[in-house]
């Protein structure tokens, strides 16, 4: 079996000291910053990238894969306990989760969702190493004009499942693509939009505007809100072990929440976010047992569903990274953009040309899963006091540890004066309700974006009509259009605005 | 005219007068043909697609009525201030102006200052524990960054390390 030799391989890799370690430092880290409400994935993968810079490239790679895992994790733990959603994906874990830390039930809920992430973790792994070989396959019969259409049904993809306004995300993502282009354009030499400003040739830093949209704006608009009184339940964390009946509850959802979530991953644009509440969905239209808890009122299943769907999904989604090369949302564009630091073009080419990298990448997955179990049962304890550290101790640390990442990205304080521009525009992002997550997808896609559409268009002379001629590339196209007219429905589109705005 | 949605109206005007810009812009650069794209092409085509998504979107905010007028709200200036001089001071602090004749005064220095400034944005100011939250700060970026990680930067002011 080609796929266990793989996997072997993987684990070969994976199963250094080195390596492990790398990945424990890495789920540490990311569980650490994922605790801090307020600090969502991006901020913390963004903020702790200049962290892995001196690593070896397979190493920094296992280390930020467990930062992100770790960060899912440490969500739900502040959603569970104080009742904040740590980032998006986890605030449907906190309507039923933060029901039952309130009955005194915390441990039975925060063990629900590490066992219920672990499992779909698992899954979540043996269906990435299943697909890469296929679709690599598949990702070697693309042409420019197919790649084109690809990133079209991506990015359209990632609007439509994203919240909010449909027109003004597409414009969030149009503007990413421009503010992709500024820099040298590689084809001609050409420095555009650069205003002779030297630093301003090599385009705007993915940090950059990760770190000023992501951290500054947040802290910026998290400031401006009023403190709210908040119950930690610090003490009540007693009694880790669910019930044998929150097992039986457990299980089934579990199992929804896993398929649910591995098949909304790989979708551009699905993600954690939108498994999380997609299983949550579900699991609400399912019967309440007899004696069983309503949902909203600290029912299990609640807890452990979205949880399990928003692991198997932050798993999936690096199908279409590592295969394709295209990022299908916010966090994996940052991971293109660490990839590019240590000189790796995301794409099919990577599974052939480093096998060692590609393997071993997916078994530290594995391995990060196991490691978060381990590391946030018996150490909640630790994340718990976390949790009662005043905020006005931790922004002034994030800023700080933003101003010092971006500095240290290329020594340069230039970086230091854009991210503060950028922090002034994502503050004025959410104060507009504009998402700046598809902004952050088109900023990363915009030059793959520019230079497959010229290649297609030369081998085509100039004839626009390739991209329909073509099968592949017409049907990819089909489907972006299938998926903006299905959502512009208008009893489609009163859901789907109901269904980000849910309790 | 009155604006039914404030946060969509200005997202529209937002969006149109980048697209314009740059649309504008890319005039600069060769448009080249369909089958030889220039520099300016897809720019163009992008900041002309940004501006017609940013017209609609005013005129929509215009047009359709939103039930509290979807106000943009107060701008919170104190954070915003702080945070960005905060972080501007940084700079500073860290790599000097040399253009101005401003000394670089190291890393230590500018945690010092950041997390004075950064303070300020939070309701409360106690000098006290400031102090104390940079002095952890500082200790811990050093051993992180510069011992363990071994980035490089200017750890003390250029006048001291000569």
């Amino acid at each position: 079996m080609d796929l266990f030799d793989n996997l072997a391989l993987g684990f070969g890799v994976a199963f250094t000291f080195q390596n492990l370690i790398y990945a424990f430092i890495g789920c540490l880290l990311g569980t650490l910053i994922g605790v801090l409400p307020g600090v969502g994935p991006v901020a913390t993968i963004a903020m702790l990238l200049p962290a892995t810079y001196a690593l070896p490239p397979i190493a920094a790679l296992i280390m930020l894969a467990g930062i992100y895992y770790g960060a899912q994790y440490g969500g739900s733990t502040t959603a569970i306990l104080v009742n904040l959603p740590g980032e998006a994906s986890s605030v449907v874990t906190m309507i039923d989760g933060y029901q039952m830390a309130r009955k005194g039930r915390a441990g039975p809920a925060l063990a629900a969702a590490g066992m219920g992430s672990f499992f779909a973790g698992c899954v979540g792994t043996l269906i990435l190493a299943a697909f890469a070989a296929p679709l690599t396959e598949v990702a070697f019969k693309f042409g420019p004009a197919e790649y084109f259409s690809l990133m079209v049904l991506g990015l359209i993809g990632a609007v439509v499942l994203a919240s909010g306004s449909l027109i003004k995300a597409v414009g969030m993502i149009v503007l990413g693509l421009l503010m992709g282009l500024i820099g040298t354009d590689v084809n001609s030499g050409v420095a555009r939009y650069s205003f002779d400003i030297p630093e301003l040739t090599d385009g705007i830093g993915f940090i950059v505007i990760a770190m000023g949209v992501f951290g500054y704006g947040e802290i910026i608009s998290n400031l401006s809100k009023p403190d709210e009184e908040r119950e930690v339940f610090t003490a009540k964390v007693t009694g880790l072990m669910p019930t044998a009946e929150d097992f039986k509850n457990m299980l089934p959802a579990v199992l929804r929440g896993t398929s649910l979530g591995s098949a909304l991953g790989i979708l551009p644009g699905g993600g954690a976010l939108l498994a999380a509440f997609a299983a949550y969905t579900i699991e609400k239209k399912t019967k309440v047992k007899p004696g069983e808890l309503p949902f909203g009122q600290g029912n299990i299943r609640g807890v452990a569903a979205p949880e399990s769907a928003n692991n198997a999904a932050s798993q999936t989604s690096f199908i279409p990274l590592l295969t394709l090369g295209i990022p299908p949302n916010a966090v994996m564009a940052l991971m293109v953009g660490a990839m590019t630091i240590h000189n790796i073009q995301p794409g099919p080419q990577v599974m052939t040309s480093n096998p060692e990298l590609f393997w071993g990448l997916i078994a530290s997955m594995w391995i990060g899963n196991a490691m978060l179990i381990i590391l946030n049962l018996p150490l909640i304890g630790i994340w718990i006091r976390l949790l009662s550290v005043p905020y006005r101790w931790l922004f002034p640390a994030i800023v700080l540890f933003c101003a010092i990442g971006v500095y240290s990205t290329n020594n340069n304080t230039w970086d230091i004066w854009m991210v503060a521009m950028f922090g002034v525009i994502g503050y004025t992002f959410i104060k507009l309700g504009m998402e700046p997550a598809p902004l952050l997808l088109g900023f990363i896609l915009g030059p793959m974006m520019e230079e497959n559409l010229r290649r297609a268009m030369l081998l085509s002379r100039g004839d626009w009509s390739v991209f329909v001629t073509r099968p592949l590339s017409a049907s990819l196209l089909a489907v972006a259009l299938l998926l903006l007219i299905i959502v512009m429905l208008p009893s489609i589109k009163s859901k789907r605005e109901e269904a980000f705005v849910e309790d | 005219m009155i604006i039914k949605s404030q946060k969509d109206f200005f997202s529209g005007l937002l969006y149109a007068a980048v697209g314009s810009a740059f649309a504008i812009g890319a005039t600069n650069y060769n448009l080249g043909t369909s089958a030889r794209m220039g520099p300016g092409f897809f720019p163009m085509m992008l900041g002309v697609i940004l501006a017609i998504i940013g017209l609609y979107i005013m005129f929509k905010a215009m047009v359709v009525k939103t039930p509290n007028g979807d106000k943009i709200g107060a701008w919170a200036w104190k954070p915003l201030f702080f945070i960005i001089a905060g972080n501007l001071l940084f700079g500073v602090l860290l790599g000097g102006l040399p253009n101005l004749g401003v000394p670089a005064m190291g890393l230590i220095v500018a945690i010092f200052g950041t997390t004075f400034v950064v303070s300020l944005a939070g309701d409360t100011y106690k000098v006290k524990e400031v102090a104390i939250l940079a002095t952890i700060l500082s200790i811990g970026c050093y051993c992180a960054f510069v011992l363990l990680l071994k980035l490089q930067f200017p750890v003390w002011p250029t006048f001291i390390t000569g």
